[in-house]
């Protein structure tokens, strides 16, 4: 073509024009992902967004001070300005929580008519769509995620737990195969900072809706979502003490998870965590559920739709900035397509947007902290002296704030420890495998046993590793979808107990 | 697909990206008219709208190129004398293709002889869904040859293929025969582009830039009418392929209502107001 039509802005021709394009170039054909055309920054607006400096408990339907008088700061990771001050609950306000969600049991709830209380779990539903925006921007700048993920994952999830869970409510004795149930009573629920809204959804809708009183405890760094929970349930007019929201470090889980008035501990977090309140709780007749830790291991076929593979092996381990208990973090290529799947995730991960949590454009928000950042450095760092090789987005990271570009590993070996810990960061481990067989040896050569994901054109094949992956949720050819009727849990050191739908109900109720 | 193209949908695109992007679309945009009811005078009109689509903004335009009937291409060409815009004319007996060889040949040699300096040719859509592939290409291949030095544009009338899978192999089979250009529709069968089937097709020039180095371009068009679906279109095509097809040497939209909205953003980025549609150019 003439080049007087290319009459295109400085930056964007990059052949002389007329050039035959059906010369081959002498290096391998790149692709350039630069800054032809950029989006302008397109920042969330949160002027409308008020966090109070002071955050109280929310304990017995009231907004309390901790009795100790003590707070702790919450940062937001992608400005590492403080966002507010936090009441630090201890062994007494946990005491106070869980007196006021078992008198709250005894005397409204478990008298209440069951198609009351799935009123009430609408109205959370409701209220969580009319606060989208809010919760949103808030949990984007307590957690760090991108926007629009907590805009577009998060609050809706969370929502849809609790229109879920509200339908069951007065279902439940339909739920069972027609056998007799009771609610356990008090539930303590210990939840993590990775999804800090919608885990607790997870948590308090199921509990809820089969007629148990909660006491949540979010994560000592991101408390901000769960307290406008707290609010909403407060607007939401449930009885008082139905939910309550202490907030605190590990100790105040800790005691959570020991007091004697606690009839179930629900937890979400690291394996090691779990270990330690399994040990806790053993003899004292408590339920338990575990939520822990994953590596989990994405399996693509040669003949698999290797495109759309990609979008799913880039959903599994940058979503949330790899911070997923969840997450696709080894990815086990069959070796013929393996040159393939690793260039065009090298040009993928080329276009994902690295940046402020509050941009709408961004695609990979903050690590979460200083410590977890430092984690990911460490194990990075550990992947290149193991000797494998490493990829990594060439984007420019912000200044201020915990960034972490997007970074796989290819030539890893299964004993490396890239392979084998969970990093929980958009590090992603990549082999390869030659038969079936050996890609489930593989697969299912870790301590974890979460999720797992196959990608092939073959049905049967699906069939086939889906049953031989040892893994309690195994995805085929996509990645990480979730819904609240699916049932989501571990086995293996990924723990026990599901949450969402049938099996979830099991969870927080007797059944005989 | 349909996920990954709806997730490029919601990049939210303000100000001066919004303005270069659309000042980008309208270059690259194949200004187009084709009805049984197209005469020169109409013609001539939208010559002068591809040359100058905005008086009151000549960093608009001109667009790439007009796109019409092979009859009205000599019109079209003195209308653009002297001018880069270039003239596009559909053949190989659009918009159907059902047609005898012979008659598609001649179709797209009378066109170029009139002056068409690009030809949009239509695939045998029967041959393609009745597995008769190789038809499908030789046709290709004996029009591309056709059109001597015009660069040739392969229309794969999405619309009636059905599948992903079949553009996916229509799009493989275009480019190996020789299409400078692969292109959706003709504009005549709903759906025509989507931003799923452009995803489609975009992939299968990526993979064919791999294995060979060779750019082939894109053009979706029929059915995008609004200046956010033509950035969409943008989108796709800066994180598919990258900064190289960002130009209208390797992107076109085949559009004909798009330049009026295009413009009446541009307006209101400019002056802050909106005009009334009455205000811009109808030919």
């Amino acid at each position: 073509m003439s080049g007087e039509i290319d009459r295109v802005e400085k930056g964007v021709a990059h052949e002389d024009a007329g050039a035959p394009l059906t010369e081959a170039p002498a290096s391998p054909p790149a692709l350039d992902f630069g800054g032809a055309w950029d989006y302008a920054p397109a920042p969330e607006a949160t002027d409308h967004v008020h966090i109070a400096p002071r955050q109280q408990l929310f304990v017995g339907g009231r907004w309390v001070a901790a009795r100790s008088g003590r707070h702790f700061d919450t940062v937001s990771p992608g400005t590492e300005e403080k966002l507010a001050e936090v009441a630090e609950a201890d062994a007494r306000d946990v005491d106070d929580a869980v007196q006021a969600a078992r008198l709250a049991y005894d005397r409204y709830w478990s008298k209440m008519r069951a198609s009351d209380r799935a009123k009430c779990l609408f109205r959370i539903a409701r209220a969580i769509q009319e606060k989208a925006r809010e919760l949103a921007i808030v949990e984007s700048m307590d957690g760090g995620k991108p926007i629009k993920e907590s805009r577009d994952v998060d609050v809706p999830l969370a929502a849809a737990h609790f229109f879920y869970h509200a339908g069951w409510a007065d279902k439940l004795d339909h739920a069972f195969q027609g056998r007799a149930w009771r609610p356990l009573g008090v539930a303590g629920q210990i939840i993590p900072w990775n999804f800090p809204l919608l885990m607790a959804a997870w948590k308090i809708a199921p509990a809820l809706a089969c007629g148990n009183t909660v006491v949540l405890k979010p994560a000592e760094t991101t408390p901000l979502t769960a307290l406008l929970l707290a609010r909403i349930v407060e607007e939401a007019e449930l009885p008082p003490g139905v939910v309550n929201v202490v907030t605190g470090p590990g100790a105040t889980g800790a005691a959570l998870a020991a007091h004697g008035g606690v009839d179930k501990v629900a937890f979400t977090g690291s394996t090691a965590v779990g270990k330690t309140l399994q040990r806790a709780l053993a003899g004292t007749g408590k339920k338990l559920t575990l939520e822990l830790g994953g590596k989990g291991a994405h399996v693509v076929f040669a003949d698999a739709p290797i495109d759309q593979a990609i979008e799913g092996i880039v959903q599994g381990i940058y979503l949330n900035q790899g911070q997923v208990c969840c997450a696709g973090s080894r990815l086990l290529v069959e070796e013929s397509v393996h040159d393939l799947v690793v260039r065009k995730l090298e040009d993928r991960i080329a276009t994902l947007r690295v940046g402020d949590p509050l941009d709408k454009n961004t695609d990979v928000g903050a690590i979460h902290s200083r410590t977890q950042l430092d984690k990911i450095r460490r194990l990075v760092a550990a992947g290149e002296e193991e000797g494998a090789q490493r990829h990594t987005a060439p984007c420019a990271l912000p200044t201020r704030g915990y960034f972490f570009a997007p970074t796989f590993f290819t030539g890893v070996a299964s004993s490396s420890r890239i392979a084998r810990e969970e990093i929980f960061g958009p590090v992603l481990a990549v082999t390869t495998f030659r038969t079936p067989e050996e890609a489930i040896e593989k697969a299912n050569n870790t301590m974890y046993g979460l999720s797992a994901g196959v990608w092939t054109d073959k049905g049967a094949k699906i069939l086939w590793m889906a049953q031989h992956l040892k893994a309690g949720v195994v995805w085929a050819n996509t990645y990480g979808k979730l819904d609240p009727s699916s049932p989501f849990g571990g086995i293996k050191e990924s723990g026990f107990g599901r949450e969402g739908g049938r099996q979830g109900l099991l969870e927080y109720t007797e059944v005989e | 697909m349909e996920e990954r193209a709806a997730a490029l949908g919601t990049r939210s695109l303000k100000r001066e990206a919004k303005v270069a992007g659309l000042k980008l679309a309208v270059r690259m945009m194949d200004l187009t008219t084709l009805e049984g009811k197209d005469t020169p005078g109409k013609v001539r009109a939208m010559c002068c709208k591809a040359l100058v689509p905005w008086a009151d903004d000549p960093s608009i335009g001109p667009v790439a190129a007009v796109c019409v009937y092979p009859n009205l291409v000599a019109v079209a060409k003195r209308a653009l004398a002297g001018s880069a815009v270039k003239v596009a004319s559909v053949a190989t007996a659009f918009p159907a293709g059902q047609s005898p060889l012979d008659v598609k040949l001649a179709d797209a040699r009378r066109a170029v002889e009139l002056g068409a300096d690009e030809i949009d040719m239509v695939i045998d859509r029967g041959a393609m869904l009745s597995g008769d592939y190789a038809q499908v290409f030789d046709e290709i291949a004996a029009t591309k040859d056709a059109c001597g030095g015009a660069h040739l544009k392969v229309i794969l009338e999405t619309g009636e293929l059905g599948s992903y899978d079949v553009v996916r192999k229509a799009s493989e089979m275009a480019i190996a025969a020789g299409a400078d250009f692969i292109k959706t529709s003709t504009g005549k069968v709903q759906p025509a582009a989507t931003p799923a089937v452009t995803l489609v097709m975009l992939e299968a020039i990526r993979d064919h830039y791999y294995a060979t180095g060779r750019r082939v371009g894109m053009k979706p068009a029929g059915g995008v009418r609004s200046a956010k679906q033509s950035l969409h279109y943008l989108v796709l095509v800066k994180e598919t392929l990258g900064d190289a097809w960002l130009k209208p040497d390797l992107f076109r939209f085949g559009a004909s209502a798009l330049l009026e909205d295009i413009l009446m953003q541009l307006e209101k980025e400019r002056t802050g107001v909106y005009q009334a549609s009455e205000d811009f150019s109808k030919d």
